[in-house]
């Protein structure tokens, strides 16, 4: 138990699996049943975990990371005991409590003191247990002048206050907490992270679900990765979060290669609009990331380049090669072509002849999803060939993002002016 | 379920722990849940209006008015039986107790869904609360059944005893279909309709408008010893015989033998074994099913 040395288990699980069942033809009704008792039968299953083994030292402050989908929420209500499990067993070593929702089950006709009084008898807390608790809630959430108020008429700040104080003020020996930071503002953020410092310095057990690479960083002593239900890493945060950086790129760039191959063939779809006087064609086009390989994702702060490879049906002098991002709104936010700027002259061009135009540039284009259309033109501005929107690329963070739409490099410093009594002098 | 072996970490650290289950593994905790969830629902029932308790009791106590006033004024199908008029309300009363227990926790798993699929807290406190919150109006609508015994002259007798007796069985019985209703609800959406037309079908196949008498006189013995197969109308019958007057027959001098009595509870028993059973395998997956 308690105390046992410094590498007692708190929570120990042993490959867990757990599948569910998804009918294919699902049963509602009980006449349905009554009338056709074999239906059911037709199911397939979804394994959202696969022997999923994990052990967490009492004391660690540990992260689940995963995507959408990669079964870690489920992994946590398995530990919390909400999910059985179909095989493998876990254990747990104190008493748990689980933050899967701030305020789950509170009734908004109900006074604060009920509804604390419902949550404890929930969380299986004696009655004077439950009475210690009701005043160090209250007293945390500074809501002692409102207890026989009904939330209903609480403000959404006096709400939060009340549930976060419910879910910090248990008297918990294990925390399992899921994603409580993706609601609320910045500065109930910060008093998350105040609270976890607090919990991590009090020496409890914390298994923490999260996509923000960042808690998990910060908190974290380890962490474990999941994908499709299977463990890909456990291990310090460090590592196990630029798998995930690198997991998390490499599939979305997947998933963004396949919905790219849809969008080409539905021509119905207003993407890649093949427009132009058809004296050139752009056969194909592309953007690189730093390293010079093709991609749909590019990193923020990065080198690109675009390319495009476009074969001439008719002699052309001096066309002009353009490509243009726009943003999801259709602004314009990036233009580089090779009529000028720092640009080659590129002179005339042949029929026949099959020509890969490059601009590479610094990408300070924020985080976002942009589309592309590369564009052949005269010097008069006649449309040769154009590819309205013909592929979208998404911008990842990488680096401290302001929330602007580009991050434009730059170079700050602090002048400090002499002391005013001084400049009096 | 099977936990092949333990590894060396788990070393030490007791049994792993189950999934959701309907009781829990601690009795306590599930008494005051319920308890708990009884007491605030009931609160929100009665401190939500001014007028709540009124409300509470005027239910019953207009369905007797209309009831009372049909049959004895306008039909005149008054037994020579004494005090039907109190005998009516202890039916009608006994049967709110059935439908507010088993209608009420029909829904309730789904209601509190966010509960259910976020918290692990033994999963029959649901349905449970409603029987005992229904248990909170049978003891409040009790009260004008007495004032009425007492102002048509009945006294405190021994035969009164049986009643906890006889509530004791029905709360057994309503228990065991609030287990069945609800965990089938999770899955099967007609449960409702279907138990809507099920309870209007007792509340008139139950001599509740009628005396049981009154049956035996119109259809013969032996229809009247298959309706008190059913749990609810042995209730009302047997409460009958002890509260009201003797003059209403027991159930164990309808069927001719005191041993008549194990019917209805045979009959309780196995429904509470079957709501017991369905209910204990559909806990662990509630949450999912939702």
């Amino acid at each position: 138990m308690a105390d046992a040395s410094g590498a007692a288990s708190a929570v120990v699980a042993a490959e867990v699996s757990k599948t569910f069942r998804v009918p294919q033809e699902q049963v509602h009704t009980l006449k349905e049943r009554v009338l056709h008792p074999l239906r059911s039968s037709a199911h397939h299953e979804f394994r959202a975990l696969r022997d999923v083994s994990l052990t967490v030292p009492k004391g660690e402050f540990f992260g689940i990371v995963g995507r959408n989908g990669s079964g870690k929420s489920t992994l946590l209500k398995c530990l919390a005991g909400i999910y059985g499990t179909d095989r493998g067993a876990i254990w747990v070593d104190g008493r748990v409590s689980t933050f899967i929702e701030l305020g789950v089950g509170f009734n908004p006709d109900l006074a604060a003191r009920d509804n604390i009084a419902l949550n404890a008898a929930m969380l299986g807390l004696s009655r004077r247990e439950a009475h210690r608790r009701f005043d160090s809630i209250i007293d945390f959430a500074e809501l002692r002048d409102f207890t026989e108020l009904k939330l209903k008429n609480y403000s959404s700040g006096m709400m939060v206050r009340l549930a976060f104080a419910v879910m910090i003020q248990v008297d918990a020996d294990i925390l399992l907490i899921d994603e409580v930071l993706a609601v609320g503002d910045a500065a109930f953020q910060q008093k998350c992270f105040d609270e976890f410092e607090a919990i991590k310095a009090a020496g409890r057990t914390v298994l923490l679900v999260t996509h923000d690479m960042g808690a998990v960083k910060r908190f974290c002593e380890r962490a474990m990765l999941l994908e499709h239900g299977v463990v890909v890493a456990t291990g310090d945060p460090e590592t196990v979060g630029n798998r995930y950086l690198d997991l998390n790129f490499s599939s979305e760039a997947r998933a963004e290669a396949a919905a790219n191959e849809h969008a080409a063939s539905a021509p119905a779809q207003a993407m890649d609009a093949v427009l132009g006087d058809g004296r050139a064609v752009i056969e194909d086009a592309w953007l690189e990331n730093g390293k010079g390989e093709r991609a749909t994702m590019l990193r923020n702060g990065e080198r690109a380049s675009f390319a495009m490879r476009v074969r001439l049906t008719a002699d052309l002098r001096e066309p002009r090669f353009t490509v243009q991002l726009h943003s999801g709104t259709r602004v314009p936010l990036f233009t580089a072509s090779s009529g000028w700027g720092a640009a080659e002259p590129v002179g005339t061009l042949r029929v026949g002849d099959e020509v890969v135009w490059r601009a590479d540039f610094d990408n300070v284009l924020g985080p976002d999803r942009y589309s592309v259309t590369p564009s052949v033109t005269l010097a008069n501005g006649t449309v040769v060939a154009m590819r309205d929107r013909m592929f979208s690329v998404v911008v990842t963070r990488t680096q401290e993002h302001g929330g602007a739409l580009v991050d434009i490099p730059f170079q700050a410093r602090l002048e400090r002016n002499p002391a005013p009594e001084e400049a009096a002098r | 379920m099977s936990s092949a072996r333990v590894p060396e970490a788990a070393k030490g650290m007791g049994r792993p722990i189950s999934g959701p289950t309907a009781l829990g593994s601690d009795p306590r905790r599930f008494v005051l849940l319920v308890w708990t969830m009884a007491t605030t629902d009931f609160k929100l029932r009665f401190f939500g209006s001014v007028l709540g308790y009124l409300w509470q009791i005027m239910r019953p106590l207009l369905l007797f008015g209309i009831i009372y006033t049909v049959f004895t004024v306008v039909l005149d199908v008054s037994s020579d039986e004494p005090d039907f008029g109190v005998a009516l309300l202890l039916g009608i009363v006994l049967f709110q107790f059935f439908t507010d227990a088993t209608a009420g926790s029909v829904r309730s798993i789904v209601l509190r869904e966010g509960l259910v699929r976020k918290v692990d807290f033994p999963r029959a406190a649901v349905p449970m609360a409603c029987v005992l919150q229904a248990l909170f109006n049978l003891g409040l609508n009790l009260i004008p059944v007495l004032v009425f015994l007492f102002a048509s002259g009945g006294t405190p007798h021994w035969t009164w005893l049986e009643l906890p007796l006889i509530l004791g069985v029905l709360i057994v019985f309503v228990t065991g279909l609030a287990l069945l209703l609800s965990s089938l609800f999770v899955r099967y959406r007609d449960v409702e309709p279907i138990w809507d037309v099920a309870m209007q079908a007792l509340f008139y196949g139950t001599p509740i408008l009628y005396s049981l008498s009154l049956v035996i006189d119109k259809a013969g013995l032996s229809v009247a010893r298959i309706l008190l197969i059913s749990p609810l109308a042995s209730a009302i019958q047997q409460g009958r015989h002890a509260l009201v007057s003797p003059q209403y027959g027991s159930v164990g001098s309808i069927f001719s033998t005191q041993a008549g009595v194990v019917i209805p509870l045979v009959v309780t028993a196995v429904v509470f074994i079957l709501g017991a059973f369905v209910f204990t395998r559909a806990a662990p997956r509630i949450a999912e099913e939702l």
